[in-house]
């Protein structure tokens, strides 16, 4: 704590952010392209394709038009925590990204515990959505909100207990050492990664990190048929947007995790000269956030939505006992061993 | 630098505190004590406790508040107006006891020793409150654990009549 910092360090400290909020921020903005595109191509549909080559400057446009729109402030809605709401939901969906190793050495900063950090940030998210729908004073965003923070309380517990076994094995909270910790390979070809270790706790986690992101199946607090838009049904222009950015950035995060607990985080084959020896674990990493971000897509394309009673009684009833059983089976074989 | 930012979140928490005692609506004083809450755990980062500080935001401002605003924003409460009224016998209660607090207080910082620092880095680790928790606090820790159990049951039952 008490260690000064030099201003060269203060530099490179300042380029990490730079870089990696910069390329959060650019990646955020086109997911909805991506998901838009693969969607539509789901569908058996073309999906954007007026704005630039394949629709690929759709996104800046859609920018745009959120700075441009009017910004509606509802006659009854409480306005300061109206107008705080989606700021207090984007400002903990970005803060995570300050802890996910990009790579070796691209990591802003690495906590001891880093994983318990992004755990209490999200968690803090929830509080964006409740007074966003509370603040509106109209009952669909209530009602929205109401679903969504009973949802995301049940989920958080499995999507916390998923981790602990990942977490007995590899004896560490802090995320650069989990990616450590699964460098190596089994008979010389299998990567050491921990799905092959933890498989029950892969499939708890990525059903409850789809809950927690309120996605299609489990996206109940903004059910378009009952609900209007859930919780952000009053908000327009730039507050929605970052409503709409907000629940990008914690895809990507939930993704991120999941890279990093299961899938080896950044390591991968390193081949060729030095300057792409130092390119390509960032590269490995980002190709497997996007497999997982591909998957969530599908996902919201191809199931139809949870019925209310149906998402509790499978959480609480399913993945939770599912997730218990999960960590005393792996405490037994840590013991043993 | 360090000491900016403690007086910083310091103040913060303070202030929140009261703020807490101080708005007339219910909500405002659960946001508040949330952001009480936020700012003592930075004290604790600052203290080399990071793993109390994260747990401190998960458990109480993640989890605890979270419900507790569901709640009044489920009975939707009104502001607090004749409130004082029907409280007014706690003053005679909530004085002595307040003293009584601030006189604990003031006894259990004035035995303090101050520290050298040295060992600071790793008391805050989570291996080190795991191995107090299990080793010598561990009657404690179970005998909260099963508190937390009645608690449960008697919610349930509180919550279903006809069982």
């Amino acid at each position: 704590m008490s260690e000064y910092l030099t201003s060269s360090d203060f530099m490179i400290l300042m380029i990490k952010i730079i870089v990696i909020f910069g390329g959060v921020m650019g990646a955020l903005v086109y997911l909805t392209w991506i998901e838009r595109k693969v969607m539509a191509r789901v569908q058996m549909r073309p999906g954007p394709t007026r704005v630039g080559p394949f629709g690929l400057l759709q996104p800046i446009a859609d920018g745009l038009k959120f700075l441009f729109k009017e910004d509606v402030v509802p006659a009854n809605a409480n306005r300061f925590l109206y107008i705080a709401a989606p700021v207090v939901s984007l400002i903990p969906a970005l803060l995570s990204f300050s802890v996910i190793p990009f790579g070796p050495w691209l990591q802003v900063t690495d906590l001891s515990v880093g994983l318990l950090f992004i755990f209490a940030i999200t968690s803090l998210g929830v509080y964006g959505i409740v007074l966003g729908g509370w603040a509106s004073n109209s009952k669909y965003p209530l009602m929205g909100a109401m679903r969504s923070s009973a949802q995301m309380i049940s989920y958080e517990l499995s999507l916390t207990l998923s981790v602990v076994g990942v977490l007995m094995i590899a004896n560490t909270l802090s995320l650069n050492q989990l990616v450590m910790s699964q460098q190596r390979t089994w008979l010389g070809f299998i990567p050491r990664w921990n799905i092959f270790l933890q498989p029950v706790a892969f499939l708890i986690y990525v059903v409850s990190a789809v809950a927690e992101t309120n996605r299609l199946p489990f996206d109940l607090a903004e059910s378009e048929q009952e609900l209007v838009a859930g919780w952000h049904t009053e908000y327009s222009s730039l507050k929605f947007a970052m409503f709409m950015l907000a629940e990008y950035a914690n895809m990507v995060t939930v993704s991120a995790l999941a890279t990093i607990m299961f899938f080896g985080g950044w390591s991968g084959p390193l081949v060729g000269p030095h300057w792409l020896k130092a390119a390509l674990p960032t590269f490995w990493f980002v190709s497997k956030i996007f497999l997982f971000i591909f998957f969530y897509v599908l996902l919201r394309s191809t199931i139809p939505r949870f019925r209310y009673d149906q998402l509790m009684n499978f959480g609480w009833k399913v993945l939770l006992p599912l997730s218990l059983a999960n960590i005393l089976a792996t405490s037994f074989v840590v013991a043993i061993s | 630098m360090i000491q900016i930012l403690f007086f910083f979140f310091a103040a913060l928490a303070a202030g929140a505190a009261i703020n807490v005692l101080v708005q007339k609506h219910v909500l405002y004083s659960a946001l508040s004590l949330i952001l009480m809450l936020t700012a003592t755990s930075v004290l604790f980062i600052l203290l080399g406790a990071d793993f109390l500080a994260v747990i401190q935001i998960i458990v109480y401002a993640g989890a605890i508040m979270v419900l507790f605003v569901f709640v009044i924003m489920l009975l939707n409460l009104p502001v607090d107006e004749d409130g004082a009224d029907r409280l007014r016998w706690l003053k005679f209660i909530g004085i002595p006891l307040g003293l009584f607090f601030l006189f604990l207080v003031t006894a259990t910082l004035w035995n303090v020793q101050a520290g050298t620092g040295t060992q600071s880095r790793f008391v805050g680790s989570p291996q080190a409150i795991g191995q107090s928790l299990f080793t010598d606090y561990l009657l404690p820790f179970e005998v909260t654990s099963l508190l937390i159990l009645i608690a449960l049951v008697g919610a349930v039952v509180f919550a279903k009549k006809d069982l």
